[in-house]
């Protein structure tokens, strides 16, 4: 194991970021802490990086304790805060030089690890890092992260702010920092980057609520879910909301996601009543279920 | 040491590359030390005067030429009637009016006392009774060439000013500028760039690395030692070739306690940054809890001496009033350490003393 949380609960003052939070992440898996603003995924990440202290509960570090050990912990862990936290005045090579001798190594010495990602902010390491765009930065933010080899990498949020493209790339190169054995802990706000994880952890208000694959956690929903389209799409909200039988009723894309409470649900009154409603063009489909889902009936 | 290095690398980029920061460095030591020097003082020149002359004879002529020669006032008119004197005083353009007696040159012979008044417009006070100084000391000085003339020893008091003859007033506002200078930059200057990392979010990845807090704090003030020295090096060539300020004692001494007071500066710096966790608090910190009492109780303004016994007791706690003790005295008087060994000590064990307490206070983690 490389990270082990046992019951962390952390509180600032009379609020509870974190309560009672236990899991476990296994070497070289990428596991995703999924969860919205304010759920208390940037405490978790602190804890675990030794910046703050649990009220309660242990949690190791590649079998470092987070209290005793911090120091072997600091030495041998990458961790990208979710601010983007570089130096703006320094140029993209000063930055990058800096981190490395501050883990006392040079750039060249592990430039195979970060080779793939460098080669496409190299163009710019004269320019300094404040005028890089919002995708670079978050490159250049994991070279820094990366350049001493560590063992476990801790982002926080990195592809928050972050365009599709950029996000998709950022993906793209975890994956290959999997294959090289290093261990992920990331989280992010974003329900699609759930599915790319090994396993994920859903937490919300602090606490977690279900930990699993993402495939295991979608297949896993007892719910039926429908996708409702009509050419009015505020009146389809409002009437399916006063649908007897309804249990929940979102927009999910370019749908309406329609969740029912009984089991034998007939789809055929539901079509009925919205004909009555003076709907038109209407569309119900089952649709498929995604972490976005689940997450919204916790 | 490379991990060190590269830290101090890393600091001086941050210093050159920030305009302002770089101006309040060097823009700031230069513009004090000659606004000082040229605007603040206690000297008077020029100053605009009236006479008033009841009798207007050989001896007060003679007094009138002495005063017109002299740098220190302009005679801008000639008044006849007491009731004169306020309205010229309301006008404001003259500070001062001196009334001759009636017969003056016949009571200075008959009497041996003739009298001269000196009125003057006390809306400024300092200026008022620097005024009435000098106009005591042309006619003290008129009347010595006189008794030369007739031949009529009297016992004269005569004071001399040691050390600053001319009571110059640069002689104190160097060291004191000096002090101010060394303290801000130092102080406010180290507490910033510790907090911006606080700020910036960078400090969370310093924290999570193998830097220990000792090497962090050294590295961030190693570059303003250096930076400072370069200052307080600028200020002792702009006062010596500017002002005339002399250094009569060791410079290599004079340089030596500089850096004493520009470690403790920078240590109340580090101490500033560790109980502040924005920039603005930094500063406001360094501004209101350093540069005041620099100001106002290190005996730099107002002297000690004549401060209530409370104040002067926590005068004692300012570095700043220790430093200015030791460099008028190494500067002006000449002397060697074995004359200031005590103040050295004090200030050596404050650096001590805040050195310990900020690497103590340095948070390792983020509360």
């Amino acid at each position: 194991m490389s990270i082990i949380v046992q019951n962390i609960s952390k509180s600032y003052k009379t609020k509870k970021a974190v309560e009672n939070v236990s899991f476990e992440v296994k070497k070289g898996e990428i596991f995703g802490l999924i969860g919205p603003d304010g759920a208390g995924k940037t405490t978790l990440f602190r804890i675990l990086t030794t910046l703050l202290k649990a009220n309660e509960g242990n949690a190791s570090v590649l079998g470092f304790d987070v209290i005793k050990d911090y120091k072997s912990i600091r030495s041998s862990v990458g961790y990208m805060p979710g601010k983007f936290s570089l130096y703006q005045d320094l140029t993209v090579e000063e930055n990058l030089t800096f981190f490395a001798t501050l883990f006392g190594t040079s750039i060249e010495e592990n430039y195979d690890l970060i080779k793939e990602i460098y080669i496409q902010i190299e163009p710019f390491k004269k320019r300094r890092a404040g005028a890089l765009s919002g995708g670079m930065k978050q490159k250049l933010a994991l070279c820094c992260a990366l350049i001493h080899a560590p063992k476990v990498l801790f982002l926080d949020e990195p592809t928050t702010g972050v365009d599709p493209i950029s996000r998709k790339e950022f993906w793209e190169m975890l994956k290959r920092l999997q294959q090289k054995g290093i261990t992920i802990l990331v989280s992010t706000p974003y329900m699609d980057e759930a599915s790319l994880c090994d396993r994920i952890a859903l937490i919300q208000n602090g606490l977690l609520l279900k930990i699993d694959s993402p495939e295991n956690i979608t297949k896993n929903y007892d719910k039926v879910i429908y996708d409702v389209s009509t050419k009015n799409r505020h009146k389809l909200i409002h009437d399916l909301k006063n649908y007897p039988s309804q249990y929940s009723v979102y927009t999910f894309g370019e749908y309406i996601h329609y969740i029912d409470k009984q089991m034998k649900f007939n789809l055929e009154e539901l079509l009925q009543y919205l004909k009555d409603k003076n709907h038109t063009e209407i569309e119900i489909k089952t649709a498929i279920v995604t972490i976005e889902d689940v997450f919204m009936d916790l | 040491m490379k991990r060190f290095i590269g830290f101090i690398r890393k600091e001086f980029y941050h210093i050159f590359r920030d305009k302002r920061s770089l101006f309040i460095l060097f823009g700031m030591p230069i513009a004090q030390i000659l606004l000082f020097g040229f605007a603040i003082t206690n000297e008077i020149n020029n100053v605009d005067i009236a006479i008033l002359d009841h009798s207007n004879d050989v001896e007060t002529q003679k007094i009138i030429n002495k005063i017109k020669s002299s740098p220190y006032f302009k005679i801008e008119n000639q008044i006849h009637n007491e009731k004169d004197i306020e309205a010229e005083f309301k006008k404001g353009k003259i500070k001062a009016v001196l009334i001759f007696e009636p017969n003056f040159s016949k009571n200075l012979v008959t009497k041996k006392v003739a009298t001269l008044q000196t009125v003057t417009d006390a809306t400024e006070p300092n200026v008022a009774s620097t005024i009435a100084n000098y106009t005591t000391a042309l006619i003290q000085n008129y009347q010595l060439q006189k008794k030369q003339y007739n031949n009529q020893i009297k016992v004269q008091v005569q004071s001399r000013m040691f050390y600053n003859p001319e009571l110059k007033s640069v002689f104190n506002f160097v060291p004191g500028v000096m002090t101010i200078i060394l303290m801000l930059v130092s102080a406010m200057m180290t507490s910033i760039s510790i907090t911006r990392e606080k700020e910036l979010g960078t400090m969370e990845i310093l924290l999570v690395s193998p830097i220990k807090p000792f090497q962090v704090i050294i590295g961030k003030v190693f570059p303003y030692i250096f930076l400072s020295i370069i200052n307080a090096i600028i200020i002792l060539i702009l006062g010596f070739f500017v002002f005339g300020m002399p250094i009569n004692g060791s410079l290599f001494l004079l340089l030596f306690e500089s850096i004493l007071f520009i470690i403790s500066a920078l240590s109340l710096g580090i101490l500033i940054s560790t109980i502040s966790d924005s920039q603005q608090t930094a500063m406001m910190l360094s501004l209101m809890g350093l540069m005041l009492p620099v100001i106002l109780l290190s005996g730099f303004i107002f002297p000690i001496k004549s401060m209530p016994i409370p104040m002067q007791l926590i005068s004692n706690i300012i570095p700043a009033k220790w430093f200015i003790i030791i460099i008028k005295a190494i500067m002006l008087k000449g002397v060697s350490i074995q004359y200031i060994w005590k103040e050295t000590l004090i200030l050596i064990g404050m650096t001590v003393f805040f050195i310990t307490l900020s690497i103590k206070k340095y948070k390792i983690r983020l509360e």
